[in-house]
């Protein structure tokens, strides 16, 4: 968990004006414990991600929240994903898993 | 991508004035108009150009001394991507449907549906599964704990303390499920599962960065001048490390396999170094040392003060 100023040091490129308008649109939220704002590892990858978008990639202030919502959506199915993954690597032998792969081949080449 | 020092043909500590004139005769040498139908020349020219480019610029030149941008001027930061951050158990802080939206989407709903007996969805019961419900811990665990793993006692009500093993190389936000350490079951069926949520406390100079450590490191003036062999805490213990002699506030060194030990698969992580150089306020022979000399003109803020 990191403070507010951190960030500057951390992640050149980002504006004060710019940190202070994503989080009242809450676009990246912090953690407030007793009146401290701390930006987590989370966080603090997700700053990085929008001076990528609207800095070096200069996506229109209108289009950042359709971006993000479809990154979210995007990283839900890939969490998801990977819990699967997990999920069948520690519960099928590995025979089991053999056969998976294989039905998974063929139900996406047809 | 090649060294842009060696592009130019000069060495790292070169001055602005050589640096021009290593620039100049290259470029005369190379130019394309000087060298018709000549395609390795345009090449050749332009790597030159852009080498200067960089390098003539004081600013950027520092921060390509430094490690912390390429060739092309990109930054270069072996900081994990959003991607691999969000796909981790912390991810779910940025849930697109919300905190409370369900944990699987629509497509897997079914497994996870209260049958009501019938052969609802593909696990229907015939009677209401009497196993014991599953509780819900909160666990905060030291930050070196968490890189390498430990085992720790935690407190269940009615006075029960169970130890749970936290694996090396553990999320922040992960939930560890031990089975049968939940709510007791009805008519002997089996009990629930403890799921533990574990949280990390922040460490004093450790940070973590996906699979590595990253730490700043304070050095002397001399350690990072003249160079030095120093002691550096990581996770697994102290090492040694060597300074490289010119070395300033930001240089950057790594430890190989010194970062989040090697787990689920994933090779182990490095640690990060960036040196911090901090000097002694009390060192009067450094101070008359300093005062005495005048041959020094180096003016680290030449590139501010040409724009304003």
């Amino acid at each position: 968990m990191i403070k507010r100023e951190m960030l500057f040091t951390l992640i050149p490129g980002l504006r004060e004006e710019d940190l202070e308008q994503w989080i009242t649109r809450a676009w990246v939220r912090p953690d407030r414990r007793e009146n401290e704002v701390t930006f987590a590892e989370i966080d603090v990858a997700r700053v990085r991600l929008l001076v990528s978008l609207q800095v070096e990639l200069q996506i229109d202030t209108g289009a950042v929240p359709v971006v993000l919502s479809l990154l979210d959506q995007l990283h839900d199915a890939r969490r998801q994903l990977r819990v699967v993954r997990r999920a069948i690597d520690t519960t099928a032998s590995e025979d089991l898993r053999r056969r998976i792969a294989e039905q998974m081949r063929r139900l996406t080449t047809g | 991508m090649a060294d842009l020092y060696e592009t130019l043909g000069v060495s790292r500590d070169v001055d602005a004035g050589a640096l021009r004139r290593a620039y100049r005769k290259l470029a005369k040498k190379h130019h394309p108009d000087l060298n018709p139908g000549d395609k390795a020349a345009e090449e050749r020219f332009k790597s030159i150009a852009s080498a200067y480019d960089l390098l003539s610029d004081p600013a950027k030149r520092a921060r390509y001394d430094a490690g912390e941008i390429d060739a092309s001027g990109e930054e270069r930061h072996p900081h994990p991507s959003y991607s691999s951050q969000a796909e981790q158990a912390q991810g779910r802080k940025y849930r697109s449907a919300g905190p409370d939206a369900p944990d699987f989407s629509d497509i897997f709903a079914e497994y996870f549906r209260e049958g009501d007996g019938m052969g609802s969805g593909p696990f229907g019961r015939a009677h209401r599964d009497p196993r014991g419900q599953d509780r819900h811990y909160s666990l905060d665990v030291d930050f070196l704990d968490a890189v390498i793993g430990a085992t720790r006692r935690l407190a269940l009500p009615e006075g029960k303390g169970i130890d749970v093993r936290i694996p090396a190389g553990i999320d922040e936000g992960q939930v560890l499920r031990l089975k049968g350490q939940g709510g007791p079951g009805r008519d002997g069926a089996p009990a629930g599962d403890a799921l533990i949520e574990v949280h990390i406390r922040p460490h004093p100079w450790f940070r973590r960065e996906g699979d590595n450590i990253v730490l700043d490191l304070p050095v002397s003036l001399s350690e990072a001048v003249l160079g030095a062999k120093v002691h550096v805490p990581t996770p697994g213990g102290s090492v040694a490390m060597s300074i490289p002699p010119k070395s300033d506030t930001g240089t950057r060194l790594r430890l190989r396999g010194r970062g989040i030990p090697a787990h689920a698969g994933r090779p182990a992580g490095d640690q990060y170094v960036t040196l911090r150089v901090v000097l002694n306020r009390d060192d009067a022979d450094l101070a008359a040392f300093l005062r005495e000399r005048t041959t020094d003109g180096f003016n680290p803020r030449a590139a501010m003060e040409a724009a304003s």
